[in-house]
C-alpha cells in the first residue's frame, strides 16, 4: 500500500499520511499558491509545479519528502519568429507562447527522463530530473497541433502523457481538445489517434474527427499497456489496441459525463469514473456523489456510494483528482469542493480525509 | 540613476531588493536589474520577454506603454514600480 498521498490544491499542497489505519493531513506546504500537478519519482523526490496566478509558472522539488524546497527550472516557449502565424483556430487569436499550467508531469523508466505536458499545448522533455526542458518541435511544429483550442481553459492543453511499460520511447498524449496522440520514436515523430472517438459538440460530418476530440483524461494499464481508458468530453471510450482504435462504451451509469479514470494496474478490464451531470452543469446526478467501477471492461458498471455523501453533494472532482495505488486496491479522490475522500477496498467503503481542503486540483499516490 | 522598486509580494517568492541603476530604457534597466537577480526575471518577463499578463509596471506614476519590448525612455532621476495588477490573483 502507498505511503503517501500528495494532494495539489488551489492554496498549495498537502501531505497525507496512514496512521494505525487512518489517513490524515500530516502537513501542509507551498502555501497560499496554487499546485497544478505533483509527481512522485523513484528517488523519492517530489516535484510541484505551481501557477502563482500573476508571477507566472514555477517549479519546486523536494529532496526530503516535502520538508523544504528547492526552486527548480520551468519548462520555457523559445522566442517566437515574428513571421509565425499561430493562432487559435476558432478564435483567431494568438496562442502565446508561454508556459500557462503544467497540466500533466510523468516520469519514464528512463533515470532522470521526464515529460511535461502544458497549456497551451506544448510538450517539454528532461533528461536530467528537469535540470533542463527542451520543449518537442517535432509536436510543436505539427501541422495539426493548429487544429487544437482549448478545452476547460482558453487554450489547448497536454494532460495525459503515458509513458509505456514496454518502451520509453513510446509514448502516448491526451490533449483538450487534440485527441490522443503517439510517438513511438521517443518523440522525434508523432500521429492523431483515437479513431471512433466521437464528439457530440461538432456538426455530424466533424463529429469523428480526430484531432477535434475533448479527451478529458487518459490512462493506461500498466501490466496491459495497449488498454487505454479514455474519460471524454461527452462519453467513456475504451481502446484495447493501444489507442489506434476506440470504441464507445454504452453502458456507464449514472452518466457518461466526467473528468477523471483510472485503470486497475494489473486488470485492464477494471476502471473508476467519477460521473456527473453532463456539461452545461458539471455536479453529481441527483446531488448524489458516486464512483462508478466496471470490472468486465465497460460489460457493466457498479455504483459505489457507501461513505459518499448522497444529498445535496456539488462536488466536481477535476481529471487528475482521482487516483489509483500500484496495489489496485487503494484509491483516493478529491473535490473542487474541498473533500478528500480514500478507499482501502476498491471503492466499496470510501472514507472522508478531509472536508476543509481548499479545491483540489490533482492527488497522487506515493510508494 | 533610475530607481527600481518591487512589489514586497514579489519578496515572498523571490530575492528582489530595489536597485538603483543607469539605464536609457526600461528594458534596459530590467536587464541590468538581471544580471545581479536572474531569478526575478521569470517572475516579472513571460517565456517571450513581454511584461507578464497581471504584472503592472509604472514609470514614474505611468503605466508602461509597451509591455512587449519595454522601450519606453526612463530619466535618470526615473522612478520604476514593479507590482502585482488587481487582476490575475
Amino acid at each position: 500500500m502507498a505511503k503517501q498521498l500528495l494532494v495539489g490544491t488551489r492554496k498549495g499542497l498537502f501531505l497525507i499520511g496512514r496512521h494505525a489505519g487512518q489517513w490524515r493531513v500530516d502537513r501542509a506546504e507551498l502555501l497560499g499558491d496554487p499546485v497544478t500537478m505533483v509527481l512522485a519519482e523513484r528517488d523519492g523526490s517530489l516535484h510541484a509545479a505551481q501557477d502563482l496566478g500573476h508571477f507566472g509558472v514555477k517549479m519546486k522539488r523536494s529532496r526530503d519528502g516535502g520538508a523544504t524546497w528547492e526552486d527548480r527550472p520551468v519548462p520555457k516557449y523559445p522566442p517566437k519568429p515574428e513571421e509565425v502565424v499561430d493562432l487559435d483556430p476558432m478564435r483567431g487569436t494568438p496562442i502565446p507562447w508561454d508556459v500557462k499550467r503544467v497540466w500533466a508531469l510523468e516520469a519514464s523508466q528512463r533515470l532522470g527522463e521526464l515529460w511535461c505536458g502544458t497549456i497551451p499545448g506544448g510538450l517539454f522533455h528532461s533528461r536530467d530530473g528537469g535540470e533542463t526542458w527542451e520543449l518537442v518541435e517535432s509536436l510543436w511544429s505539427h501541422p495539426d497541433r493548429k487544429m487544437w483550442v482549448g478545452g476547460g481553459a482558453d487554450y489547448p492543453g497536454i494532460h495525459s502523457v503515458l509513458v509505456d511499460p514496454r518502451d520509453p520511447d513510446v509514448v502516448r498524449l491526451g490533449v483538450s481538445c487534440g485527441g490522443l496522440w503517439m510517438s513511438r520514436d521517443g518523440g522525434t515523430s508523432w500521429d492523431c489517434y483515437g479513431q471512433g472517438m466521437r464528439a457530440e459538440y461538432a456538426p455530424p460530418d466533424q463529429a469523428y474527427e480526430r484531432r477535434g476530440q475533448d479527451a478529458h483524461r487518459i490512462v493506461q494499464c500498466a501490466a496491459a499497456p495497449d488498454h487505454v481508458w479514455i474519460q471524454h468530453h461527452n462519453g467513456i471510450f475504451r481502446s484495447t489496441d493501444g489507442g489506434l482504435s476506440c470504441e464507445e462504451v454504452k453502458t456507464a451509469q449514472p452518466s457518461a459525463f466526467g473528468f477523471p479514470v483510472v485503470v486497475h494496474p494489473h486488470e485492464p478490464n477494471t476502471a473508476w469514473f467519477v460521473p456527473g451531470v453532463k456539461d452545461q452543469w458539471r455536479y453529481p446526478v441527483d446531488g448524489a456523489l458516486v464512483v462508478s467501477r466496471t470490472r468486465d471492461g465497460a460489460e457493466s458498471f457498479e455504483i459505489l456510494r457507501n461513505g459518499l455523501p448522497q444529498q445535496h453533494s456539488y462536488d466536481l472532482v477535476y481529471r487528475h483528482g482521482l487516483d489509483i495505488d500500484t496495489d489496485g486496491v487503494t484509491l483516493a479522490f478529491g473535490s473542487t469542493t474541498g473533500n478528500l475522500w480514500l478507499s482501502e477496498d476498491q471503492g466499496d467503503r470510501w472514507q472522508n480525509v478531509s472536508h476543509y481542503l481548499p479545491p483540489i486540483y490533482c492527488v497522487r499516490f506515493v510508494n | 540613476m533610475a530607481s527600481l522598486y518591487f512589489t514586497p509580494n514579489l519578496a515572498r517568492h523571490t530575492q528582489c531588493p530595489a536597485a538603483e541603476l543607469a539605464a536609457a530604457t526600461v528594458a534596459e534597466l530590467f536587464e541590468r536589474y538581471f544580471e545581479t537577480w536572474p531569478a526575478v526575471r521569470g517572475f516579472v518577463l513571460d517565456d517571450q520577454g513581454e511584461v507578464r499578463h497581471h504584472v503592472k509596471v509604472l514609470v514614474d506614476g505611468r503605466n508602461l506603454r509597451d509591455r512587449r519590448k519595454l522601450t519606453d525612455d526612463i530619466q535618470n532621476n526615473s522612478q520604476v514600480y514593479v507590482f502585482q495588477a488587481l487582476s490575475g490573483g
